[in-house]
């Protein structure tokens, strides 16, 4: 099938693909180009350098900022994943009970709801919650993890449901005929067998966290800035090669989660693949 | 296997009414909103029975199992097993297990540890499970897979896996959700047999669902006919095929021919039916009492049927016809004798000659004769 027209068209279609994909990563690209820049002037290219990796490492801030966005990031994910399993569990299970509509509705609500308009939500909430009851106090770790979770959970909600729901429920049922009780059915039947959805949504929550700036900007407070909150800060006074560096690092971390997750992902389209087809009853 | 050939015969607790049944359903009904999936059912199955609900989709016959099994809550009525009410026992407590339609294994355990799952449940040592799933296993022949994953199993591998992995648990009765509908055609008839097999080798209670009423009738001790979540018969799969208690159950089980009449006298046993599409009156021996001018329904099964040219006795029963069709199945040919009326009726015919030539063929002008002991009064 090598005709020229064949060849054409291939040649037409791996260009407009490249041209796509330039469109999307080029910016991103050139970013880590020149995090090994070694001019201080970010447009101009000095030479190869680690420079701006020595320097982000010795700046107590960026460091400090980045050591409390991993922790608000892992228990983040975790609560997230607990949290939103559970209404998974709830969604795909229970199939009739008073209130599902509004419960389907809250928990999608916050997949849509402009992240500008949550952080100031949570941000007056936070307020008045410190007049009425004393806690939390202040803006804190806390208060970051409180509002993250309040929107991942959502996405993690929608992976495990999705992976639930493809799970033939006759399976739990078979645990329970064969002696298990229902909390030991979810824990050794269940969640093995979902278990790639919650480490997928772990993983989407981690990241979804990691790089918030708008919800963080609002419950985040003078003794607790994440790290996107002091790149933002840091490019106010003007890019400097340092911040390249630190994106770069950013980019990396968030590259990685998101490989894992995909390949989590993957496999488990493998095993779908392999899952026993029942054919339809066929009349005699 | 002759021995069991010998015991089957006399294997009949249901005729005996000293007999205490192993299960028993006493009036019970389950809806689902409006919907009526099962209604007012009762019903006895004796230990050691392989039972049949037979039914089309949708008649409750899977509701019933699943109310046997704990997975649904009768509406009303009251489920006894071995004499205990179950009826508020969950599934992990009942002294039942079930092989699911899709077979249910679990994909992330190996087949042994599959096959484990129940006895570790009840915490039976571990020297013990091993010995029991090492006998199970060989018992469905599956001793070489005892390693494999279930995604690496074939069907009928799989349903064997299955069955083990209920018998494992040496229940009072094993529940049997579709057990071969998921099987290819001929494998599903060889493991019809094998299953009936592995019954009566352990012994346990077999109740199963089906939707196909050939599996149904090879596999069964006793059918239950379900129909709209009413039971319509109950009985040996011979009592279901030749004496149908309803029209529902003629049709149903096997090929019928109906005739609607009304009956004209009773004498000597023998029961004389006017149909008005028929030129001549039917009889029917061995019919029961029917009362004079009752509306009743005769049934003739297709085999119990002779056609032939020549007009037929005074003694048997005669309809005239004409031939419309011939379906040739090898073994047998399936004619379909168009009658005066307009209706049709079916009639099988081995093709006892070799050479394949038909004597009779379409346009045929030809006449059908049974002996009214071939025949069956259908009041319901």
């Amino acid at each position: 099938m090598s005709t020229g027209w064949g060849r054409n068209r291939a040649l037409a279609l791996y260009g407009l693909l490249s041209l796509a994909y330039a469109f999307l990563y080029v910016p991103i690209v050139v970013m880590i180009i020149y995090s090994f820049n070694a001019s201080r002037l970010v447009t101009v290219w000095g030479g190869f350098s680690f420079k701006w990796y020595g320097e982000l490492l010795q700046d107590e801030k960026v460091l400090d900022a980045a050591w409390l966005s991993l922790q608000v990031a892992f228990a983040n994910a975790t609560i997230a994943t607990i949290l939103g399993t559970l209404a998974a569990v709830v969604l795909v299970r229970f199939r009739r009970f008073r209130g599902r509509t509004l419960f389907t509705g809250m928990i999608a609500a916050p997949l849509v709801m402009p992240e500008i308009i949550t952080g100031l939500a949570m941000l007056l909430l936070f307020v008045a919650m410190e007049q009425a009851i004393g806690w939390p106090q202040g803006r804190s770790m806390t208060t970051i993890v409180i509002a993250h979770v309040t929107f991942s959970l959502s996405f993690v909600t929608v992976v495990v449901q999705s992976r639930l729901a493809q799970m033939d429920a006759s399976l739990e049922e078979a645990a329970m005929d064969l002696g298990a009780r229902p909390a030991k059915v979810f824990l050794v039947i269940t969640l093995p067998i979902i278990a790639p959805a919650l480490l997928a949504g772990w993983l989407l929550a981690f990241t979804l966290s990691i790089d918030d700036v708008v919800i963080s900007a609002f419950v985040s407070g003078p003794g607790a800035s994440p790290l996107p909150i002091v790149i933002f800060s840091k490019v106010r006074l003007g890019v400097s090669p340092e911040i390249n560096a630190l994106a770069t690092i950013v980019v990396a971390l968030v590259g990685v989660a998101m490989a894992i997750a995909g390949r989590v992902m993957l496999s488990r389209d493998r095993d779908e693949r392999h899952r026993p087809t029942v054919t339809s009853p066929q009349p005699v | 296997m002759a021995q069991t050939v010998a015991q089957r015969p006399t294997f009949s607790p249901w005729t005996d009414p000293d007999a205490v049944p192993l299960i028993r359903f006493e009036a019970v009904s389950k809806r689902f909103g409006d919907f009526v999936a099962v209604d007012q059912v009762d019903l006895s199955i004796h230990a050691g029975e392989f039972f049949s609900l037979l039914g089309a989709s949708g008649c409750g016959k899977t509701t019933l199992l699943r109310m046997l099994a704990g997975f649904e809550t009768p509406t009303s009525g009251r489920i006894f097993i071995d004499g205990t009410d179950v009826s508020a026992i969950p599934p992990y407590e009942r002294p039942v297990n079930m092989m699911f339609q899709s077979y249910a294994l679990f994909p992330h355990m190996t087949v042994e540890q599959n096959v484990a799952f129940g006895l570790k449940q009840d915490g039976v040592p571990k020297p013990r499970i091993r010995e029991k799933v090492r006998d199970v296993l060989d018992l469905v022949q599956m001793s070489r897979f005892g390693g494999r994953k279930p995604h690496q199993l074939s069907g009928g591998q799989r349903q064997r896996v299955a069955l083990a992995r209920c018998l494992a648990k040496e229940p009072k009765v094993l529940l049997l959700d579709e057990p071969l509908a998921a099987l290819d055609r001929q494998l599903r008839e060889r493991t019809q047999l094998e299953l009936v097999g592995i019954q009566e080798r352990v012994g346990i209670t077999f109740v199963m669902v089906t939707h196909d009423q050939g599996e149904a009738m090879t596999m069964s001790s006793r059918i239950a006919v379900m129909n709209s979540g009413c039971l319509e018969q109950v009985g040996t799969p011979v009592e279901i095929y030749e004496y149908p208690g309803t029209r529902f159950v003629a049709d149903f089980i096997g090929a019928a021919n109906m005739f609607e009449g009304v009956v004209a006298s009773d004498n000597h046993d023998l029961l004389v039916v006017t149909c008005p599409e028929l030129e001549r009156d039917l009889s029917i021996s061995h019919s029961g009492s029917v009362p004079v001018g009752a509306p009743v329904t005769v049934m003739v099964r297709p085999e119990k049927m002779v056609v032939q040219r020549e007009s037929p006795s005074e003694t048997m029963n005669g309809v005239k016809g004409v031939v419309a069709d011939i379906a040739y199945l090898g073994d047998v040919s399936i004619y379909h004798i168009a009658l005066p009326s307009g209706r049709r009726v079916e009639v099988l015919r081995t093709n006892l000659r070799h050479t394949g030539e038909q004597e009779l063929t379409w346009e045929d002008e030809v006449h059908l004769a049974w002996h009214p002991a071939n025949a069956m009064v259908l009041t319901r």
